[in-house]
């Protein structure tokens, strides 16, 4: 973006300024200015549904959605004042009361947009009686539950599912009171066309949709987060693995610059649990009369290198050879082509690309 | 890569992946991208939202052809007569992009007067596909501005492969389409550190950087850096030909890190029985594969999530690995396993130590990776080649200059696969993978969803080939080849042609590769797994 698309505009009192086509809520978010917000995500875009990112914007009549009014040269904008915290507040307080938005259990308790709003307007409890849909949760498909009583209607999920990675199968169904996420001609998610991709889980702004094996194996803050790539095809993924206990519970994309953009596709939000599987091999293993018997590192190394050192003396250096691993990294891959060609002297050293 | 690295100089993607959001014309061949690369699958359904174009060849219905504007169902392994036909049109309506092919290509009256000979008439009746719809095709392909050409395994696992390939770069370089933003020849890669593996070297004849081991002076760098004398002149032995080798008793000891090859190569009974033959068989996994249960020693190995490194996507971006978890038992890393070996062996300074200090080393023999450190890699990926630590690395490659210099134009003629189907074995077959499971599911196969979405193995038949044989869906049957026989539960599904059927090779119960031959493209070695004829029988 060249200097001359930059637009100079006052929110709050702070003189910015921010390239041309950028919204009030993106200037303001980009310069430390917090209003709360729960339709807008970068990837689906301005939805003006929620209506709490209101501001006031001198010359402009009424009160405005930051998230759809673009940021103009000289423009005033007032984010934080009496009425637009009024409205805030009403709105967020008639969202918490309508339906289950209970967080002692929440899965999203600590990671809730909406419990944000509330602790950042300070609502304790709304002042509207509580409205308990009481509607059936669906728990049919193998890695997402979807709980309409927390549903805020954004449209994220249904955005993300049909622009984004465009499975097209959530759409809002039935109307008014009734609205509720549906997938395909309202079949439960697991008879579905749903892949679990869990775009939707990940776009969710509260504990609506959430990762099925997950429940109840810790909240958001006891979480170590660690940034890596996605262990399965080349895309390369960049995800977040959320761990306690020397265990993944959840699997996050990362958003913003990597190739995924925050995407993922079921192998890689859901299929990271082979990891922590009781098939996974623990010890050193020798065949011995015929049967793979635990031993000693020691013993297992001394047995293998000797009988290669006795191999490569009996018949040369190309009677070995070695299969290195498209599942590895780059630096045990060097190292395993440099134990080929320097200690037993032979290129006879490949890997699966082929297959 | 083995068409592409003699064609144009480099063995990889062209472009990157995000790119094909801005593209306006698609050509996806022998890839079912939504289901194997699922993510670089959102990014051409983005595209195609905002107005782009799909060309899907494809023998299978693959879910694309749901989104394509043409739709070339080929008869399997008819992939060169196919495109020979598109570019026969493509010339023949002046749509070629001269100066394109003028200032940056050489051999095109060669590779003209080749494509020339097949006009459509000739490609109809090679491979299926109506003339006219392959007119069409060819004639928006060529009308494109920014298109973009995505392939994959079924263009390389033939007898044809490499030719394959070459096709495929004939194509872009006629129409003007690789060094450019939003287009380029996109091999897309399977596992997560494919390109890795190649870039360092774990290929029969190149060292790190696709450095040549039969160069004198390679080898002689090499011998300093390692401190070494005499390294191995000769190119080695491939996957396929190291079995072939031990069952002739030639080679007698098999180091095997992180592979699975009784599932995962073709023919599996020939290899389980060149293993029987090994004096020493050496395994390093995380799960006792079926190739680690024939194992003489097995080394209990890390997962993803308990390692640091580096690996390269298929758009030659390296990123960071991190250790989120402790190994269990008493695991360890890869690199110390094989430097404890070496250690044995004489040799102590395999490895320089923590996964930084090997990637230290790698710098400095690898110059496509000498500007990337751990230290650049905090704030994301770097795309290869980065060759300082000051150059931003390298999105698209061939913008200005071909790695070659100029491109070469390839003269390719069809072939019929090694094996056709014939009156004993009626049915083409085809392998190939699922959303639901990876590889040989050694990982997936551990994973409780994707379990529940895919616990089964399954053969696709056309529903008129079910109702001749009197099959319903669900039923077992029999699939044999000259190789070998399974039993599998049949999917009556409109997604083969009639005569064609699919097996997913994921699953050891019912594994695909007993019935896989193992010809092979004579160039890259890749065997045929798109090609084997079959009988299917009621049980």
């Amino acid at each position: 973006m060249s200097e001359e698309a930059l637009v100079n505009l006052t929110i709050d009192d702070k003189k910015i300024s921010v390239p041309q086509g950028t919204t009030i809520l993106n200037a303001a978010l980009q310069n430390g200015i917090k209003i709360p917000h729960l339709c807008y995500h970068v990837k689906t875009g301005q939805a003006s549904l929620c209506r709490v990112c209101v501001v006031e914007v001198e010359g402009m009549a009424g009160l405005q959605t930051a998230c759809s009014v673009l940021a103009k040269k000289d423009m005033v904008v007032h984010a934080t004042t009496e009425r637009t915290l009024a409205v805030r507040r009403m709105i967020v307080e008639l969202l918490l009361s309508n339906g289950h938005h209970n967080c002692i259990a929440c899965e999203r308790n600590g990671n809730c947009e909406l419990q944000d709003a509330a602790y950042m307007l300070g609502i304790e409890t709304p002042s509207y009686p509580i409205y308990d849909k009481k509607m059936p949760l669906d728990e049919s498909s193998p890695g997402i539950v979807y709980d309409p009583n927390k549903c805020i209607q954004c449209f994220r999920c249904i955005k993300g599912c049909n622009n984004v990675v465009f499975n097209r199968v959530l759409e809002m169904g039935w109307r008014s009171n009734h609205s509720v996420v549906i997938c395909d001609d309202d079949m439960p998610m697991g008879e579905s066309t749903c892949v679990q991709c869990g775009e939707c889980v990940q776009l969710c702004p509260v504990g609506a949709l959430t990762e099925k094996l997950a429940i109840g194996k810790g909240r958001s803050y006891e979480m170590k987060t660690v940034q890596t790539t996605c262990p399965y095809c080349g895309v390369g993924c960049q995800m977040e693995l959320h761990v306690k206990d020397n265990e993944i519970v959840r699997v996050y994309g990362v958003e913003g610059d990597t190739d995924n953009e925050g995407s993922l596709c079921v192998k890689g939000r859901f299929g990271l649990d082979f990891v922590s599987s009781p098939n996974r091999l623990t010890k050193p293993l020798l065949r011995k009369n015929g049967k793979l018997e635990e031993v000693s590192w020691d013993e297992a190394l001394d047995f293998t290198a000797s009988k290669l050192l006795e191999i490569k003396n009996e018949y040369g250096s190309g009677a070995i050879a070695g299969l290195t691993s498209a599942k590895c990294t780059n630096e045990e891959n060097y190292i395993f082509q440099k134990f080929m060609r320097a200690v037993i002297k032979t290129n006879n050293v490949d890997h699966c690309a082929r297959l | 890569m083995a068409g592409l690295a003699a064609t144009l100089g480099s063995g990889a993607m062209t472009n990157s992946m995000r790119e094909f959001k801005d593209s306006d014309m698609f050509f996806i061949v022998g890839s079912n991208t939504t289901e194997n690369h699922p993510v670089i699958g959102y990014y051409v359904k983005q595209a195609l939202a905002k107005g782009a174009k799909l060309i899907v060849a494809d023998p299978r219905r693959i879910d694309l052809v749901d989104d394509a504007t043409y739709w070339l169902q080929q008869r399997n392994g008819t992939d060169i007569a196919l495109i020979n036909g598109m570019m026969n049109v493509i010339i023949s309506e002046g749509l070629e992009d001269k100066e394109y092919i003028q200032n940056r290509t050489e051999n095109y009256e060669a590779f003209k007067e080749n494509v020339l000979k097949y006009d459509l008439k000739k490609v109809e009746k090679i491979t299926g596909v109506p003339a006219d719809l392959i007119r069409k095709a060819a004639i928006e392909y060529a009308k494109a501005d920014k298109a973009a050409l995505l392939y994959c395994m079924g263009i390389t696992q033939h007898i044809t492969g490499t030719n394959n390939v070459k096709s495929l770069v004939n194509l872009q370089l006629l129409t003007g389409n690789i060094g450019k933003y939003g287009a380029g020849i996109n091999p897309l890669r399977g596992q997560s550190n494919v390109q890795g593996a190649c870039d360092m070297g774990g290929l029969v004849n190149v060292f790190p950087a696709y450095q040549p081991v039969t160069n004198p002076d390679v080898r002689k760098k090499f011998e300093e850096l390692w401190g070494v004398e005499n390294l191995d002149d000769k190119i080695g032995l491939t996957v396929v030909e190291m079995f072939n080798a031990a069952d002739e008793g030639k080679v007698k000891a098999i180091y095997i890190m992180g592979e699975n090859p009784v599932l995962s190569d073709p023919n599996s009974n020939h290899i389980t029985h060149a293993i029987e033959n090994l004096d020493l068989f050496i395994v390093q996994d995380i799960m006792l594969t079926e190739t680690a249960q024939l194992a003489t020693v097995v080394f209990p190995a890390p997962s993803f999530a308990e390692k640091d490194g580096t690996v390269s996507n298929t758009s030659r971006r390296v990123q960071r690995v991190r250790k989120a978890i402790d190994p269990p038992g008493e695991v360890r890393q890869d690199y110390d396993i094989t430097h404890e070996l070496a250690k044995r062996m004489g040799y102590p300074n395999l490895s320089p130590g923590t996964p930084e200090q090997i990637f230290e080393e790698i710098r400095k023999c690898t110059p496509s990776y000498a500007g990337i450190t751990y230290k650049r890699l905090e704030n994301g990926g770097v795309q290869w080649p980065c060759p300082n630590e000051d150059h931003p690395g390298t999105a698209i490659l061939h913008k200005e200059k071909f790695v070659r210099g100029l491109a070469l134009f390839s003269v390719c003629e069809h072939l019929e696969p090694a094996e056709l189907p014939d009156k004993e074995y009626p049915f083409i077959l085809s392998t190939g993978r699922i959303l639901y499971q990876f590889h040989t599911s050694s990982m997936s196969g551990n994973s409780q969803v994707l379990n529940e979405k895919a616990p089964e193995n399954y053969i696709e038949i056309h529903p008129k080939d079910a109702t001749r044989l009197n099959i319903k869906g669900g039923e077992f049957v029999k699939v044999r080849s000259r190789r070998g026989e399974l039993t599998v539960k049949a999917l009556i599904s409109n997604r083969p042609f009639k005569g064609g059927v699919f097996l997913p090779w994921h699953y050891a119960d019912s594994a695909a590769n007993l019935l896989t031959i193992d010809a092979l493209d004579p160039i890259a070695k890749i065997p045929e797994y798109k090609v084997a004829a079959v009988a299917i029988e009621k049980i």
